[in-house]
């Protein structure tokens, strides 16, 4: 009971923060649609199994954050809602992730398309060999035609919202590679943002970012919620109380609690999280 | 003081380890530059003999525009740069996309099974392969069935000497593109061909374009592939189906030739060729280090 009151003292002015900055995540709670609905998942590296049994459902236009140890299975978990894992033929899947009533894992649906509506961003920033512009315009161009004067709207559009535009705008002829690591992972979400998709992956999106670049980022998706269903994984406790609505603590390839993140931090109804959330574990 | 460190010294400038290992480094430093001077040696003697004997022909303008002279006449070299050109660059522009397609196929489809372990393999063996295997290969396939030289013959085998050196260029710079490149362009939604394309490409593109020139210089020099492929032309010709002139051969002829004056274009034509390795390799180095 101690260790648990420990706990809660060492996050509340974070989670009192957060929930300041999010008044209405508690009203809106009864009528939260889930976006992905993940049902018994299991997946396998060779013959290892990273991931055990996963069931949650990642609710619509929020942002829902993965926590844990080093080796947890957390990225693996991201990177099966977007097929990644299809790249490598002995990774595999077994399980439901239902979005709108398709379970992307058995679909039909070729990849491309549900990688069109469910975006990720990487740890590293991994902007394409090309101008800033062409960055943003290779991936739209996969899915749009339209006319230049359009493409310079959305490219303007999209970078705004990316909170970049007024770093940018004099220089979107310049390489993209020529940008800080901050402008650089705001480039790709932007991107990623440009396509229009209705799903947001982010793979500890700050991991490689100094502080301030780290705070953009984090601003930005505290902004993007409003329209997409964000989804992060963070090694950050602190990152993750800061900008999630929801959180999903995991260890060893299982799902040990997941909860709306205030009620996580501030108690934890496992043993486990709450070890590992007060810094005595991991 | 604890006993390790009194059996050895303080630490500081007495140190026993320390003074051994400045030793070490100093004899290893001198074996070092010895044999690098060595090396320098011959070839600062090498390049230094090309000019001064192929200096006073390469000042001669009629080097460039008079052909091959029999003995004892004024001449120059035209027909067998031009031949040499002309075959380089054919078999530049057979191997090129040869090459680079192979290398792609490897570095970007065949990750995994057999087929691309054993083609690169046997391309290493190809690469290795002396080139006058290579001339009696196409004589072989090609000059003896059709019973005549050709520049067709010379620039095919060529082109088999630049085929593995891309494949093998092009293979290894697409490797060095990092995959977190390639998932982010497939999380896009992106097929993989585009991304190859538009993205792998543009990464490596100065890696491949660099395996080119070196596959360039490389044939320009190649003497024994064409000495059963296009053999030689005293005079002009620019028929691909008929014997061509070309530097290396020319060279070959002239020097082993008792004539003074075949002597002076032999070495004239040797110092142009070494000119132009060397412009294409320092232009290769420059075009790597840019992106570098």
């Amino acid at each position: 009971m101690e260790t648990r009151l420990a706990a809660a003292s060492a996050f509340r002015p974070l989670i009192q923060t957060a929930i300041r900055s999010e008044p209405t995540a508690n009203a809106a709670e009864g009528n939260i649609k889930p976006k992905l609905e993940i049902r018994n998942l299991n997946f396998y590296y060779g013959g290892f199994q990273a991931l055990k049994n996963i069931t949650m459902d990642i609710p619509e236009r929020r942002v829902t954050a993965f926590i844990g140890p080093s080796g947890c299975g957390k990225s693996t978990l991201l990177r099966t809602f977007n097929r990644m894992y299809s790249l490598y033929p002995e990774q595999r899947a077994e399980g439901e992730i239902l979005m709108d009533g398709d379970n992307l894992v058995t679909t039909r649906q070729d990849v491309s398309l549900i990688r069109a509506k469910i975006g990720m961003v990487f740890q590293k920033p991994t902007p394409f060999p090309m101008s800033i512009y062409e960055n943003i315009a290779f991936g739209v161009r996969l899915f749009e035609t339209m006319s230049k004067r359009e493409m310079d709207e959305r490219v303007e559009w999209v970078l705004t919202r990316a909170a970049l535009w007024d770093e940018v705008k004099d220089k979107l002829g310049q390489s993209g590679q020529s940008l800080s690591g901050g402008q650089q992972q705001r480039l790709c979400i932007a991107r990623c943002i440009a396509i229009r998709p209705e799903v947001l992956l982010l793979d500890e999106p700050c991991s490689a970012l100094d502080p301030i670049s780290t705070a953009k980022v984090e601003e930005l998706i505290a902004e993007l919620k409003s329209d997409y269903t964000v989804v992060i994984v963070t090694h950050n406790m602190q990152q993750a109380a800061r900008v999630s609505d929801y959180t999903a603590y995991m260890y060893l390839g299982e799902m040990i609690e997941f909860g709306r993140t205030d009620e996580l931090f501030i108690k934890p109804t496992k043993m486990q999280t709450e070890d590992y959330i007060t810094g005595r574990f991991g | 003081m604890t006993p390790a460190t009194d059996a050895m010294g303080a630490i500081g400038p007495a140190n026993r380890l320390y003074r051994a290992r400045k030793r070490i480094n100093f004899i290893l430093l001198a074996v070092s530059g010895v044999a690098l001077a060595f090396g320098l040696f011959w070839l600062v003697w090498i390049l230094a003999t090309l000019l001064e004997e192929g200096g006073n022909a390469l000042a001669r303008a009629t080097l460039y525009y008079q052909m091959t002279p029999p003995p004892g006449a004024d001449g120059g070299l035209a027909n067998a740069i031009a031949g040499s050109l002309i075959m380089v660059t054919v078999a530049t522009v057979l191997g090129t996309p040869v090459g680079i397609l192979a290398g792609t196929y490897l570095a970007e489809y065949g990750r995994r099974g057999w087929l691309a372990g054993a083609t690169r393999f046997l391309n290493d063996v190809l690469l290795s392969a002396p080139s006058i295997v290579i001339g009696l290969f196409v004589y072989s396939v090609y000059v003896a069935r059709v019973k005549h030289f050709s520049a067709w013959a010379g620039a095919f085998a060529l082109a088999l000497i630049v085929i593995p050196v891309i494949v093998r260029t092009s293979d290894d710079m697409l490797k060095l593109v990092p995959d977190t490149l390639r998932e982010a362009t497939m999380a896009l939604g992106c097929p993989t061909w585009k991304m190859i394309l538009f993205v792998t490409y543009r990464a490596a593109r100065t890696g491949i374009l660099t395996g080119i020139l070196l596959a360039v210089a490389r044939i320009s020099g190649e003497t024994a592939p064409l000495l059963f492929t296009a053999l030689n032309n005293q005079f002009w010709s620019a028929n691909m189906n008929a014997p061509m002139s070309n530097l290396p051969v020319v060279i070959f002829q002239f020097a082993m030739s008792p004539y003074e004056d075949w002597h002076r274009l032999a070495w004239g034509g040797a110092a142009l060729i070494t000119i132009a390795v060397l412009v294409l390799n320092i232009l290769a180095r420059a075009l790597f280090r840019k992106t570098d």
